[in-house]
């Protein structure tokens, strides 16, 4: 089946059979490899990307399902080759270690700025739950996105 | 995992259609459960008929009545954040909340909320017997690991439970299902709407084949002064619940006009019962009551080797639950305990 995906600003049309998943076209057919497979299964948030505005799991979406939507990934979140606030924040909080649930985690938490729900550091907490992280670099996580919180605007 | 076509359809009525004719075809919402089940070799669609697009149930309205009608394709985001839901049935809000992730409730529809399917490990490996699974091959969790399975309704053939947190809540409230099929229109009451596992496991709910969830209704009592959603799990967030519980209180000069409670995490369907709620009519609220009302929803309960714990935990969750209720203003995010 032919879809139109605008990635990043550009758009794009890929041939793709009914049963690939959005993350596997992005990585294997796109390229974009910095959205990660950790589950597969929608349980880690890994594979956490902006699909028209909001975070979802690219693991648990099928490609043909978002024909026509447009898709930032963790390589989109960078603008004119300035650090996206979070990224700034994550480098300085010393949120990531291993750096494989970072991409994910990155995409969630603008994602999750933007639906503006998250008032205290409870709150981002538990409205960040769905990102998982091994190293334990979850201290971090929080405070670099508390601080951009403070300053955020939609 | 096996092949499938797929095709996103606008028309309720086209969609029926071709489930008619395309045996082995399923319906899909967001996928969030849909293609878990696909990915472990569970279900094996011949055909995705994509509903997400579909002309009707995008929205939520107040009808005439003052009730309010949620569509069943608005994302569980969307609901539980909609500004009427969040100030007429704040108890549905928390408890959407209260499940899964950010990411998949903005994946996830309403109706694919409710017909999602139990989270019982023996059921997701298929390589073990199931009778939800593969009828009449047994049912490996009673005499196994249960500690996740039901106390309450269980029968010889089955002890899943029903992980939806927003049908506690959908089951406090009273909620109807409008539900679509090829010839027919009809309604059919949230408490009807899923089934007891008896000795046929494997069909979950009362839809006829074919039929759609177009739109749920909630009455216009949504219990917004007095209200809490309670969920006990092992983790503070980002799992199932144990034991979870859905309160809904009207009070009038100190003693309880109307209540509702309704427990998760303990059965293959919300669990509720009337008698409960008739008992608190007129009584105060405190822990002495809910206690009581807890002992009168938990008769019957049938403790497994390693889920005995359920029933104390749930008796001990209506009466915290209930207290919450008395000021919910002190909820904490993810339904933990609080006040």
């Amino acid at each position: 089946m032919l879809i139109n995906l605008n990635v990043n600003g550009q758009d794009r049309t890929l041939e793709v059979l009914p049963w690939v998943s959005l993350l596997d076209a992005l990585r294997d057919r796109l390229n974009l490899t910095g959205t990660k497979k950790g589950c597969d299964h929608g349980q880690c948030g890994a594979c956490t990307i902006l699909c028209d505005g909001k975070r979802i799991l690219s693991c648990m979406t099928l490609a043909v399902m978002k024909d026509g939507s447009s898709v930032t990934t963790i390589e989109g979140v960078a603008t004119d080759g300035k650090l996206h606030p979070i990224q700034a924040a994550f480098i300085e909080h010393d949120a990531f270690q291993c750096g494989y649930c970072t991409p994910g985690q990155i995409c969630s938490a603008i994602g999750m700025l933007q639906e503006g729900k998250a008032s205290t550091r409870d709150e981002v907490k538990e409205l960040m739950s769905g990102n998982l992280c091994r190293c334990g670099a979850n201290v971090g996580i929080i405070d670099a996105i508390m601080e951009v919180r403070e300053n955020f605007n939609k | 995992m096996n092949n499938f076509s797929y095709l996103k359809i606008n028309e309720l009525a086209e969609a029926t259609a071709i489930h008619a004719t395309q045996s082995g075809s399923q319906y899909i919402g967001g996928g969030t459960n849909l293609l878990d089940l696909w990915k472990y070799n569970l279900i094996h669609p011949t055909a995705l008929i994509d509903l997400t697009r579909v002309k009707e149930g995008q929205n939520i309205r107040e009808l005439e009545d003052g009730s309010v009608r949620i569509g069943a394709f608005v994302t569980n985001a969307d609901t539980a954040y909609n500004p009427l839901i969040e100030q007429r049935y704040p108890l549905l809000s928390r408890a959407i909340l209260a499940g899964a992730s950010g990411q998949i409730r903005n994946m996830a529809t309403n109706g694919g909320n409710l017909l999602q399917r139990t989270r019982c490990y023996y059921f997701y490996d298929p390589d073990l017997p199931c009778n939800k699974r593969n009828p009449g091959s047994g049912c490996p969790a009673i005499d196994g690991y249960n500690r996740m399975h039901a106390i309450l309704g269980t029968s010889d053939e089955c002890i899943a439970v029903y992980p939806s947190d927003m049908s506690v809540a959908l089951a406090a409230l009273g909620a109807t299902v409008n539900v679509r099929g090829r010839d027919s229109i009809r309604s059919i009451s949230l408490e009807d709407f899923h089934r007891l596992p008896g000795n046929t496991p494997h069909i979950e709910n009362n839809l006829r084949p074919g039929e759609i969830i177009t739109s749920l209704d909630l009455p216009a009592e949504g219990f917004r002064n007095n209200y809490s959603y309670l969920k006990i799990r092992d983790r503070n967030s980002y799992a199932f619940a144990l034991v979870s519980v859905a309160i809904g209180l009207t009070l009038s000069e100190g003693v309880v006009t109307q209540a509702r409670i309704a427990l998760g995490g303990v059965a293959h369907k919300p669990w509720r019962k009337t008698d409960a709620e008739e008992f608190l009519k007129g009584k105060a609220p405190d822990e002495v009551n809910f206690k009581k009302a807890a002992d009168i929803l938990l008769e019957g309960a049938r403790p497994f080797q390693y889920n005995a714990f359920k029933i104390e935990l749930a008796r001990r969750a209506i009466v915290r639950n209930g207290m919450m209720a008395l000021d919910p203003s002190s909820q904490l995010p993810g339904a933990q305990p609080s006040a």
